[in-house]
């Protein structure tokens, strides 16, 4: 088979699910600000670190992507 | 594709004579015609030799980063001011370095650890930062000299992107991880910080395990910061290039300030998880236990 095929499925479905995960992380963080608004900063700070480590699972899967495409 | 890496590869063993002879040129050369689209290569390419060391393009461009910083730095020292009304750069880097500080506060909540960890982390943000902004300046990746590789005509871009480059962010990755060793050593003392991975076999033989495991991730934590960071970077090097090759003018607009803002969020980020780990590392294994007060330290956060 195609080397491109698996590089576009490594690039799709590694990119999906850390998409998904990010989004209900998003969602649950935007749930407690809204439950408690004076919390808002800390909440923050937690949700954009839960955020940067899904994000880093996808920038593994990229990697890999190039790795197969061009090494 | 393959024969430009593998022709990347002969670069890096390229002697001098062949860089030497090289000229500096801007664009193509008119035999090349501009429908073919070279993306930027995975590794970054030798632009020149000290004895034996090669020295890279990302190399000049974290020189010409620290350059900056350097100077900007030295005009502020030079022209401060005590006891008035901050006005221009002073102004500019107080309140950059005021507002850095109150948010690493913030993560903290204490303010020794905050004046201890701000030295590294605040120098982590602003030059990652810089540097990646730098990255996007016209000239980067399209200045350059033409080699020739397997009969082909090749451009070695003379600036690069500092962290397009996996040797780079593993630096920095290294020095973020082994300070965080060295805060903990320092903030609980010898014993306390081995005894968080160190844990008696006898009198918890699961905590021995886990110790193991949290030392396996200290170790995990350098190769995420390195890929993130590589990751990001270098995905947006291809995407500008990508977008600048399909519809160079008005489009590639937009993906800039995607980059403009990438490059920011991931300073910001690495500086800040850098933080959390150095707070992490420099709380013992019982205190969250004795806090009076909420505080807001993620303690079980993994990688």
């Amino acid at each position: 088979m195609d080397k491109n095929l698996f590089v576009a499925i490594v690039i799709a479905v590694g990119s999906a699910i850390p998409a998904f995960s990010i989004g209900k992380i998003g969602a649950h963080g935007l749930d407690a600000i809204g439950r408690n608004p004076e919390a808002a900063a800390k909440v923050q700070t937690a949700m954009i670190l839960a955020i940067a480590f899904a994000e880093a699972i996808a920038i593994y899967a990229l990697v890999v992507a190039l790795i197969i495409k061009f090494v | 594709m393959n024969n430009l890496i593998a022709s990347q590869v002969e670069t890096e063993s390229t002697a001098p004579e062949q860089v030497a002879g090289g000229h500096v040129s801007e664009g193509k050369k008119e035999a090349e015609s501009g429908s073919t689209f070279t993306p930027p290569t995975i590794f970054s390419e030798t632009i020149g030799h000290i004895g034996s060391f090669e020295v890279r393009n990302t190399l000049l461009m974290s020189w010409i980063s620290v350059l900056f910083l350097c100077v900007v730095a030295w005009r502020f020292a030079k022209n401060y001011k005590e006891n008035v009304v901050p006005t221009g750069l002073q102004n500019l880097v107080e309140a950059l370095i005021g507002g850095i500080y109150d948010f690493f506060h913030t993560v903290t909540q204490d303010e020794k650890q905050t004046k201890q960890f701000l030295g590294v982390c605040a120098t982590i943000f602003l030059f990652v930062v810089i540097s990646n902004w730098f990255g996007l300046l016209p000239g980067v990746g399209s200045i350059g000299f033409w080699e020739e590789h397997n009969g082909h005509t090749i451009l070695i871009p003379l600036f690069r992107s500092v962290y397009s480059d996996v040797n780079m962010t593993l630096a920095i990755a290294t020095i973020s991880v082994f300070m965080t060793t060295v805060f903990g050593f320092k903030n609980l003392g010898t014993g306390n910080y081995l005894g968080k991975f160190f844990i008696n076999p006898l009198k918890d033989p699961i905590g021995t395990f886990v110790g193991l495991l949290e030392m396996v991730s200290e170790l995990a934590k350098i190769i995420s910061f390195t890929f993130r960071l590589y990751g990001n970077i270098f995905a947006g090097e291809v995407l500008l290039a990508v977008i600048g090759f399909l519809v160079p003018y008005i489009a590639p607009l937009p993906f800039y300030g995607l980059e403009l803002f990438v490059g920011l969020v991931q300073g910001l980020v690495f500086a800040l998880l850098t933080l959390v780990f150095f707070k992490m590392g420099s709380t013992g294994h019982g205190d969250h236990d004795h806090e009076e007060g909420h505080s807001s330290d993620p303690q079980h956060a993994t990688a």
